[in-house]
């Protein structure tokens, strides 16, 4: 296996790495390999898929679909599958991945080892809660864990940051849909009240608020939820995707820019709501449309900060948004979502209250914002979301995890060297107790 | 399928490269069958679990090795019990770096094997089969390398363009049966054997260039290079009269 030193980032851009790559395409080459950080489509934002200084494996040409039985829609994948592939395989055969995150380049390794969520985890919980078993190299040894047989260790693999060894592959769990289209209702909501109390009612299998993060005052948390559910209707083209060919300019996401493309976006729903037919692709992965649009933000990158909350701290919500539309540094991309109480890992994100998720481009003043955007969410007895961060301090996500001591026990069985630490791993301090 | 009524069988020689494995998914999604043919079994069997949840007709790992002419004779009778067209797609090839060719020549005789003599063999066999159905498509995967030696790897290079001739000369006898042959000239594509070489420029996913491909085969091509703008840096590099381009070092 050749490896190639190499300058590298996660999706925000904002942190990097120098390091040695390597990108096995047999699965032998994985054999009498070291243990070593392995890496996805580098989805996360910060620096979870980071290895400054040292080796990391990048599992996308371990893209194998293993088996798939048509009739119980059990679907075994390398780790290096992207989500949205398996659903553009299957769904013509009636079957997509029960949970499937905002893009479809995250693949199955990156979906188990942040034990992501979509926008169905109210109705049916994370990406960790479909997974039958995983194939993981365990303290050398390739072996085929359940959550049966390996309670613990498959508890800290779910959403475990890679910590518990390399993902092989995994066996999932998909769920039928009667065809290709999406029915999605869209409703405005005009303040943020509005905005939860639509969330709250919605008995929509998925369900995501799009949330204007620049209204301030009696706008305050206006935006749009969109439910949506499975339709056999014939479903409407697909675009092709675009690409943004170089890092944009500064003010290509200036304070307003942002604010007259919200509005627009706004109100190009009208007032009394309105229901079409999407393709899956458009109502999952709405921003893959663009190849990488986080060349929008300029070479010195973004930062997305994304929190989860008790449904009883919406006051805490309220403040949280009204400094983002204050700063006036929030992008056009800010969601709000209800998470179920469902969780799989020890170190999974979701956990019962709302999500809220905004981009902010990298600049000295936005770090402090998120950093106390932060502050607010630990006082909650929120939790934020290690998928996005690049800036938090390892005490308060320590203190957020409450199992995160069973999580750093199991992780020092399967790797007592700590050959597998990543950037953020580090940064937070995750594996000393 | 979308596009196909007829179920054809493809053998793909050198199938666990990532070009061979993008074009063996493409057919797959079409509905075809799949004799994927290669060294590493284990690693192919997981290629054909692939190919078949894709919507493969069928899809089958089998052994081939181009050093081994013993492995050849199987693979023809497999393919001479199958109903319908019988295409190929030739993959096979080796590039060691030109300075170990330097200190042992010997390695010549592999890197000849492997990217001319062996898939030559391989096609020279099958040929009848392919003439007695009146149809099909031979896609031979040759290199820019062949279009000139270079200091670089001239080995390799020479290795190629024995196959484009071969290939040519393939074409010329199996478009007397209705067949056709597609040589194919890839450019840099981002594979396991780019990865992390210096000097690489305009990588092409392996997927690009499975569409390119297929699409050769259907507009029956000749010669294709792919990505297209391949064929304007050959043009120029090939017209860089020898007294210059001897001294070059590109
Ligand atoms: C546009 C966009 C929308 C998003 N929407 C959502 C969303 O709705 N919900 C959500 O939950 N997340 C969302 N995310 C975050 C994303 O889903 C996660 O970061 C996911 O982990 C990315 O997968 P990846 O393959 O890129 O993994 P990477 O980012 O490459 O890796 C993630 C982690 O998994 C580990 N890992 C990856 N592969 C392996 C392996 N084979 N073996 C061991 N460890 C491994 C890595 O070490 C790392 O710790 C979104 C991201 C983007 C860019």
């Amino acid at each position: 296996m050749r490896w190639k030193s190499d300058t590298y980032s996660g999706w925000g851009r904002a942190l990097s790495a120098d390091g040695d790559l390597a990108r096995p395409e047999r699965i032998s080459a994985l054999k009498g390999l070291p243990p070593t950080p392995a890496f996805g489509a580098r989805r996360s934002y910060g620096d979870a898929c980071l290895n400054s200084d040292g080796r990391a494996i990048d599992m996308t040409r371990l893209d194998r679909i293993l088996s798939f039985d048509p009739e119980s829609g059990e679907v075994e994948a390398e780790a290096g599958v992207a989500v949205g592939e398996l659903a553009r395989i299957f769904a013509p055969q009636g079957w997509i991945p029960t949970v499937m995150p905002g893009t479809g380049f995250a693949t199955v390794g990156g979906a188990i080892g942040m034990d992501v969520h979509g926008k169905n985890h109210h109705r049916d919980g994370a990406f960790g809660n479909h997974v039958k078993a995983i194939r993981l190299i365990h303290q050398g040894k390739a072996k085929t864990i359940t959550p049966e047989k390996n309670a613990m260790l498959f508890k800290a693999t779910l959403g475990g940051l890679g910590q518990t060894g390399l993902i092989v592959s995994a066996r999932l769990q998909m769920t039928p849909i009667p065809g290709l289209a999406m029915k999605v209702r869209e409703s405005r909501a005009g303040d943020l009240d509005e905005h939860l109390a639509l969330l709250d009612a919605s008995d929509a299998p998925y369900t995501v608020g799009w949330i204007d993060a620049t209204a301030k005052g009696d706008a305050l948390g206006r935006g749009i939820v969109e439910e949506g559910e499975h339709s056999g209707d014939l479903p409407p083209r697909d675009g092709k995707a675009k690409t943004v060919p170089a890092d944009a300019p500064r003010f290509a996401l200036s304070k307003p820019v942002v604010k007259a493309f919200n509005a627009r976006y706004y109100n190009r729903i009208p007032e009394e709501g309105r229901t079409r037919l999407r393709t899956m692709s458009d109502f999952f992965f709405p921003l893959d449309r663009v190849l990488n649009w986080n060349r929008l933000y300029g070479k010195h990158g973004f930062h997305q900060f994304q929190c989860v909350v008790p449904t009883d701290a919406v006051e805490t919500l309220r403040g949280m948004i009204d400094s983002v539309a204050r700063s006036g540094l929030a992008s056009p991309l800010a969601v709000l979502k209800r998470l179920g109480s469902q969780s799989a890992g020890f170190l999974s994100f979701p956990m019962e209250g709302y999500t809220l998720a905004v981009d902010f481009p990298n600049r000295a003043r936005a770090q402090g914002l998120i950093r106390s955007l932060g502050e607010q969410t630990a006082q909650a007895g929120g939790r934020i979301y290690l998928a996005k961060d690049s800036l938090a301090d390892g005490a308060t996500i320590k203190a957020m995890y409450p199992d995160w001591t069973k999580w750093q026990a199991e992780a020092d069985k399967a790797d007592p060297e700590r050959l597998l630490e990543t950037d953020l791993i580090r940064r937070l301090d995750l594996r000393s107790t | 399928m979308p596009g196909h009524t007829t179920t054809e069988t493809w053998i793909i020689l050198g199938a666990t490269s990532s070009m061979a494995r993008a074009l063996s998914r493409a057919l797959a999604e079409q509905g075809h069958a799949l004799l994927l043919a290669g060294r590493d079994t284990e690693d192919m069997k997981r290629l054909a679990a692939d190919c078949d949840a894709r919507g493969a007709a069928w899809a089958q790992a089998v052994a081939f090795d181009a050093r081994k002419p013993a492995t050849f004779t199987p693979l023809i009778e497999k393919l001479s019990e199958q109903e319908g067209m019988l295409n190929a797609a030739v993959f096979v090839g080796s590039m060691p770096e030109q300075s170990a060719i330097d200190e042992d020549p010997s390695l010549i005789d592999g890197t000849v094997t492997d990217s001319f003599t062996g898939p030559a063999r391989f096609l020279q066999m099958m040929a009848p089969l392919i003439e007695a159905r009146g149809g099909g498509t031979v896609v031979g995967i040759g290199s820019v390398a062949g279009d000139r030696g270079r200091v670089g790897n001239y080995v390799y290079g020479a290795a190629k363009a024995g196959f484009h001739t071969y290939l040519s000369g393939l074409r010329n006898r199996l478009g007397r049966s209705g067949a056709h042959v597609v040589t194919v000239k890839p450019g840099f594509v981002d594979t396991a054997m780019t990865w992390g070489i210096e000097g690489m420029f305009l990588v092409a996913p392996p997927e690009k260039v499975a569409q390119d491909i297929l699409r050769a085969v259907e507009r029956k091509k000749n010669v294709i290079y792919t990505p297209f703008f391949w064929r304007y840096i050959m043009l120029i590099i090939r017209s860089i009269p020898e007294p210059i381009f001897k001294k070059l070092s590109i």
